[in-house]
């Protein structure tokens, strides 16, 4: 079967597979599915469905969406199958700018009010922002991977610490802190849908149509350049949409650990394909993989709730220890 | 004689170790030059700047016009060139990975033409590697990967074709294919410059360029004794070149 075919076809299993999943998200809750039967009569039930389950559940897919095809633009354009959506400083700017906006207007009603409509979002936001900038400044722009890689590590360690400084001295915002640190879909609404969807939108057009350019970078930067491909504008565009698509789905739902890593993995080991079906594919696989996370996270220990970062940690170290035992067979692919 | 590629005074260094030192040497068109010496010569790093690929002193002229001057996708359909042991692009197939060499042809966002897909048919024809096309070159051998790399570069359908080692991992049946093609394409009017390790395969070539220590220490015909004892000079006498029939084939001493 042809590379063509066989992801066709895995791109219908994963949406039909988050279709399925997307019917027990508004099915699982205190209220069960009665609130699914009941929400064309009982505007209670079509209030639980409609403004509280069936948004987060689809903001778990899409936010899982942008860090898979996040994770897939860090991996193609770093050439590392090890490399993930935070490696740029976007997660570490997120934390700062959360922990400084709790810090700053946190313990005020008024300011409070205002975070939570807002969803910490702008903070989160401008702060992965900025965290992909400095990372950028420090590298002298794109055009050199290791640089650019050490930088990202070297702004992740600095601000992480500027991030453990502010809640040390703001006590009161460390549980606050500790749910953003964990991940949590619980807040998204069909606003923050919206952004993220539109952000998918264009982030999965602008990356795929370079897919090829990352496919030429697959086989060096030498052997890219000699084809004549523009690699440093092409570099620059790509780490914006990393830059774009890590900031917004964080800035909605928190650090969620190994969803950016682990399914441009799972995409590659069911079907060998070019950058620019792969980017699709993973960013397919990354809404399924938290969309199911979020679900489960609601249902393991109902009516308590796991935070939905912990479940991630947990099934995506998994899998990479499954995948290190994978590589000693010959012939494996990480 | 025409020449396809002509440098002026090339210098590179490399982490502040200088590698070529005021490099003058010319590549006549449509003939095989092969470039040999001992490691650490500076062969890779001539090809590569040469292709384009490192900041240097000194000119570089392609097509009797500065390479500076060429932009990036029209030198790339003009100059194709084959790295050394190129790794990576596992994931992709076969076809995937010689429809790479299309790129410079192919307008952005526009799938590839016919044109293309004949053009990759006849790569991985030419190099025996159309049999496994839906596979992933991961799933290959070295000398089956090799062929395939080799197959990207012809699909670029350049003028001028820079190969490093293309030789690498190929048995000695397809070592004499590779023979083959490189005189179909002089034939055809391509101009081939290589970098070679096996004494004996490059002493085919029309032109050989001796260098050592960042130098070209001598540049002439393959038959002429003169560059059999440049060759032997290099290597410190430990090879000797010895005639075989109409060849020339190079022998430890």
């Amino acid at each position: 079967m042809s590379g063509a075919r066989h992801s066709l076809w895995l791109a219908c299993a994963l949406l039909v597979a988050a279709a399925a999943v997307l019917l027990l998200g508004a099915g699982v809750g205190s209220t069960g599915f009665d609130s699914v039967l009941n929400a064309h009569n009982d505007p209670v039930a079509w209030q639980i469905l409609w403004d509280i389950r069936l948004p987060r559940t689809l903001g778990a897919w899409v936010a899982g969406g942008l860090l898979g095809l996040a994770g897939a633009v860090a991996q193609g354009l770093f050439r590392n199958p090890l490399a993930d959506p935070y490696l740029l400083g976007s997660a570490s700017g997120a934390a700062l700018g959360v922990a400084l906006a709790l810090a700053l207007f946190g313990t005020s009603p008024f300011a409070t009010q205002w975070l939570v409509r807002l969803g910490l979002t702008s903070a989160a936001f401008a702060g992965a922002v900025l965290g992909v900038v400095l990372t950028l400044a420090l590298a002298k722009g794109v055009q050199h991977t290791l640089r650019l890689l050490l930088a990202g590590v070297i702004v992740g360690v600095v601000l992480g610490a500027g991030r453990d400084l502010v809640t040390i001295a703001s006590p009161d915002t460390l549980q606050a802190m500790q749910g953003f640190m964990l991940g949590s879909t619980g807040f998204v609404g069909w606003a923050a849908c919206g952004v993220m969807a539109a952000m998918l939108l264009v982030a999965v057009l602008v990356a795929a149509s370079l897919g090829r350019v990352l496919d030429g970078l697959a086989l060096g930067e030498s052997t890219a350049l000699s084809l004549g491909l523009p690699l440093g504008a092409v570099r620059g565009v790509l780490v914006a949409v990393l830059a774009l698509a890590t900031g917004a789905a964080v800035a909605q739902t928190g650090l969620i650990a190994f969803v950016g890593l682990a399914s441009p993995h799972l995409v590659r080991s069911i079907v060998k394909t070019t950058h620019a079906r792969l980017l699709v594919l993973s960013a397919l696989m990354g809404g399924l993989l938290l969309m199911a996370a979020d679900v489960l996270a609601r249902w393991i220990i109902a009516p308590q709730e796991l935070p939905v970062g912990v479940l991630t940690a947990v099934l995506g170290g998994s899998y990479l220890l499954w995948l290190m035992h994978r590589r000693r067979r010959p012939g494996s692919a990480l | 004689m025409k020449h396809a590629l002509h440098t002026t005074g090339i210098g590179v260094s490399l982490g502040g170790t200088p590698v070529l030192h005021s490099v003058d040497v010319a590549f006549e068109a449509s003939r095989w030059t092969s470039v040999v010496g001992p490691n650490g010569a500076g062969k890779s790093t001539l090809l590569k700047v040469l292709a384009g690929l490192l900041p240097h002193s000194g000119q570089v002229q392609l097509m009797d016009r500065p390479l500076g001057q060429w932009r990036g996708r029209e030198r790339a359909r003009c100059l194709a060139w084959l790295g050394q042991g190129e790794q990576g692009a596992d994931d992709l197939s076969v076809w995937d990975v010689a429809m790479l060499g299309r790129l410079p042809h192919q307008p952005w966002l526009v799938p590839p033409s016919h044109a293309d897909r004949v053009a990759v048919e006849q790569a991985l024809r030419a190099t025996q590697a159309w049999d496994w096309r839906e596979r992933p070159l991961g799933a290959l051998s070295g000398g089956e990967r090799q062929r395939v790399l080799l197959a990207r570069l012809l699909a670029v359908d350049a003028d001028v074709l820079l190969m490093d080692e293309p030789l690498a991992n190929l048995d000695p049946p397809h070592q004499a294919d590779w023979l083959l093609l490189v005189r179909e394409l002089v034939a055809q009017g391509k101009t081939v410059v290589s970098v070679l390790h096996e004494i004996g395969m490059a002493l085919h070539a029309d032109q050989m360029v001796v260098m050592a220590q960042g130098r070209v220490v001598h540049q002439g015909a393959c038959a002429d004794p003169v560059t059999h004892l440049a060759l032997e000079d290099v290597f410190d006498h430990r090879i000797a070149i010895h005639p075989l029939g109409d060849q020339w084939v190079a022998l430890p001493r």
